[in-house]
């Protein structure tokens, strides 16, 4: 008797690898569908016609001329924080602490505005700010890493504590410094002399731009053209063979986190000292969550990363002016993200897996 | 010094969202998926119950609310829209086999954002006349305690004036943990979380187990949101009020080592940390020390996390594939 054995209707392998204008078309792909239905989304909660959506949603981002270069600063402040958490992630350092290290550098430059402010000349001022909140980062992204190091803890964990570690220690100085005693914020800092404020390049959006180019680059160059770049990918893929080859993985765990977190302080003083001129402990707005999807979405690409938080900005921009027009919440951008980063994130499995169908009797062998 | 009889119950209040969803990532845990989006599922599983609150609320207004609806109703939408969130992390990491971290994260900001954009819309959405989401009515069936708990001194006000949630977290933790250990079920949970392979050659189905695991863990920490509405906070809510007990609840997975019925004492603990603040006393010129205070339990997570990791036993680590998806070929 013949023993009909069931076949399963399809199954999946795994690709050797998609040529590259392939994936950047699945991605595309994908970019589109999650817009489409972030669109019909939109016009159920506000009922407004799909035409007058998108409309609103360019003029959110690019409707005035302000709004295009706050559009630029905004992008530039994700690519940054993106960029400082990279590093780490290519070496499979889950770092989601980006929000702690970017508060602490903040907190950093708004002391040293504070304290010292008018007091001392303002380039002395600016100086220390840049060392002390460049110097905060990398210690808060660098003890996690000793404990990485050291004795294995769960990065993921740690990392996100000490966030919560920062969030508390900016809450303690906005209260101790206080302006006016009881209001429960510090206020523009400096208002009056404008002490410790970042120099303006043109206009007060150019310097953060121009230094997220500045690091975008360095970031490419260092991560795919020297010798720590080469070895953070060898830890990153495996920790056995960065030992065998003599690459020691506690080391290069420190050091990359010192960079990471450095980066980090560097975000939080453009922050403080030319974007908010004040410290509160929701300046950072969940960048430090967002940019670990920027960073993997663009594969720990540098270039790509400009893109990718350009994206973010861009939608989180337009949702925002939708729901103030319509008088809604401003989550509405979080949940236009959030659909959005779905479907790039499912669209990966069709850039790194093939299905096959068996009803087809040639596509069944593997090659 | 502390009155521990006012300051026990509001503790364990303080304790139950996390309980649940400590539980919940637990179980998520052991079948190998590591869910970031936790936060994010306690969010909609709060909110969810508080649209179906409001719903049964606006259509009860003149006549009476049944109390079976009135508990029900938000039960079964919070329930669901946890179950949805479970189903969309199962779908990316399991079937699409994405990266646990990104996904979680994403449905984290999406979970949150779901929340505070329907708390803060809900009214202007539904086209109501009403100036804040209150639903005291609701919240009153929810938060009602054993009638005879009031005349037992401190016995009732420790272990008998909560509502029936808090004792549903309790149950369920113990469950889990019988579950875990004691039943063919468990183990080949278990199984799945620490080696797919192995399971799946010994004809355990691997993706429904972890479909299955994640999806309850998702509904049992939604809970959390819909007892921390409801219960905790009389009904009223508020944008960013549940704030991070997602991620408190994450963390006090590693704290209890992946065992639930240590995770009921590890929670009160918590939830005791979490107002601790309370009761330091400070003194009306130094507001800022509280501040410091509030980072308590922040700290206490983190020496833990390191102390754990240094005594590094066997028993103490967590499932072995945690966190890789699991691919047949990929051997």
């Amino acid at each position: 008797m013949k023993k009909e054995t069931k076949e399963p209707l399809f199954h999946i392998v795994k690709r050797k690898s998609m040529p590259l204008k392939k994936q950047w078309l699945v991605r595309g792909i994908a970019i589109a569908a999650a817009i489409l239905v972030c669109a019909i989304v939109t016009v159920i909660t506000t009922k407004m016609n799909p035409l007058s959506v998108f409309s609103a949603v360019f003029t959110g981002a690019f409707g005035s001329t302000r709004k295009v270069w706050v559009t630029l600063q905004d992008t530039s402040i994700l690519l940054l924080i993106s960029l400082a958490l990279t590093p780490a992630f290519k070496m499979k350092f889950w770092n989601i602490g980006g929000e702690g290290q970017v508060l602490m550098g903040g907190l950093g430059a708004a002391a040293c505005m504070i304290v010292l402010g008018d007091k001392i000349p303002d380039p002395l001022v600016v100086l220390l700010m840049i060392i002390s909140s460049i110097t905060l980062g990398a210690v808060w992204g660098v003890i996690p890493a000793i404990f990485k190091a050291k004795w294995n803890t769960n990065e993921t964990l740690s990392t996100l504590m000490m966030n919560y570690i920062a969030i508390q220690i900016v809450a303690f100085f906005t209260i101790y410094w206080e302006v006016p005693k009881g209001s429960g914020k510090i206020g523009i800092i400096n208002q009056n002399t404008n002490a410790g404020w970042l120099f303006e390049i043109g206009n007060k959006y150019l310097l953060t731009i121009m230094i997220a180019v500045l690091v975008t680059v360095s970031m490419f160059i260092y991560l795919k053209y020297t010798k720590h770049g080469y070895e953070i990918a060898v830890v990153g893929e495996s920790e056995k063979t960065a030992r065998y080859v003599g690459i020691r993985p506690g080391l290069v765990i420190i050091r990359t986190m010192l960079i990471s977190g450095a980066l980090c302080g560097l975000a939080g003083l453009l922050l403080v000292g030319s974007v908010h001129h004040t410290i509160t402990t929701t300046i950072t707005g969940g960048q430090g969550f967002t940019a670990v999807m920027v960073s993997w979405l663009a594969k720990f690409n540098p270039i790509s990363m400009i893109f990718a938080s350009l994206l973010i900005i861009f939608l989180s921009h337009g949702a925002s002016e939708i729901s103030t027009s319509c008088g809604l919440n401003q989550s509405f951008g979080d949940i236009i993200t959030g659909i959005i980063l779905f479907f790039i994130i499912g669209c990966e499995f069709f850039i790194e897996y093939q299905i096959i169908f068996s009803g087809k009797k040639k596509g069944g062998n593997e090659a | 010094m502390i009155d521990l009889v006012a300051f026990i119950p509001r503790a364990v209040g303080q304790s139950i969202p996390l309980l649940f969803g400590c539980t919940g990532e637990i179980v998520t845990e052991k079948s190998g998926n590591l869910n970031l989006g936790i936060p994010g599922v306690m969010y909609v599983g709060g909110i969810c119950g508080v649209i179906g609150a409001f719903a049964y609320e606006q259509a009860t207004k003149d006549t009476g609310m049944v109390g079976i609806l009135a508990i029900g109703i938000p039960l079964l939408c919070s329930l669901i829209g946890s179950l949805l969130m479970g189903l969309l992390y199962c779908f990316l990491t399991v079937t699409l086999r994405a990266n646990q971290n990104v996904t979680g994260l994403a449905m984290t900001t999406f979970g949150v954002g779901f929340g505070n954009f329907f708390g803060g819309s809900l009214i202007k959405l539904s086209g109501s006349d009403v100036p804040t989401i209150a639903l005291s009515r609701t919240s009153a069936y929810f938060s009602r305690s054993l009638p005879f708990a009031g005349n037992l001194g401190w016995f009732g006000k420790i272990f008998l004036s909560y509502g029936f949630l808090a004792y549903l977290a309790i149950a369920v933790a113990v469950y889990a943990g019988f579950m875990l250990k004691k039943t063919r079920m468990g183990l080949h949970l278990r199984a799945v979380g620490e080696n797919p392979a192995t399971a799946d050659a010994a004809g355990i189905n691997v993706t429904v187990y972890k479909y299955m695991a994640t999806c309850i863990g998702c509904m049992i920490a939604g809970l959390g949101g819909l007892y921390y509405v409801m219960d905790y906070a009389s009904g009223i809510w508020s944008n960013d009020a549940f704030g991070d007990r997602g991620w408190l609840a994450i963390a006090l997975v590693i704290f209890c080592i992946w065992k639930p019925g240590l995770g009921i004492l590890a929670s009160i603990l918590f939830g005791g940390l979490y107002i601790i603040y309370l009761y330091i006393p400070a003194g009306m010129d130094h507001m800022e020390l509280k501040e410091l205070y509030k980072m308590i339990p922040y700290v206490v997570t983190l020496v833990v996390l390191v102390v754990t990791s240094m005594r590094n036993k066997k028993d103490n680590r967590p499932p072995a594939s945690l966190g890789i998806p699991y691919f047949r070929e990929n051997r």
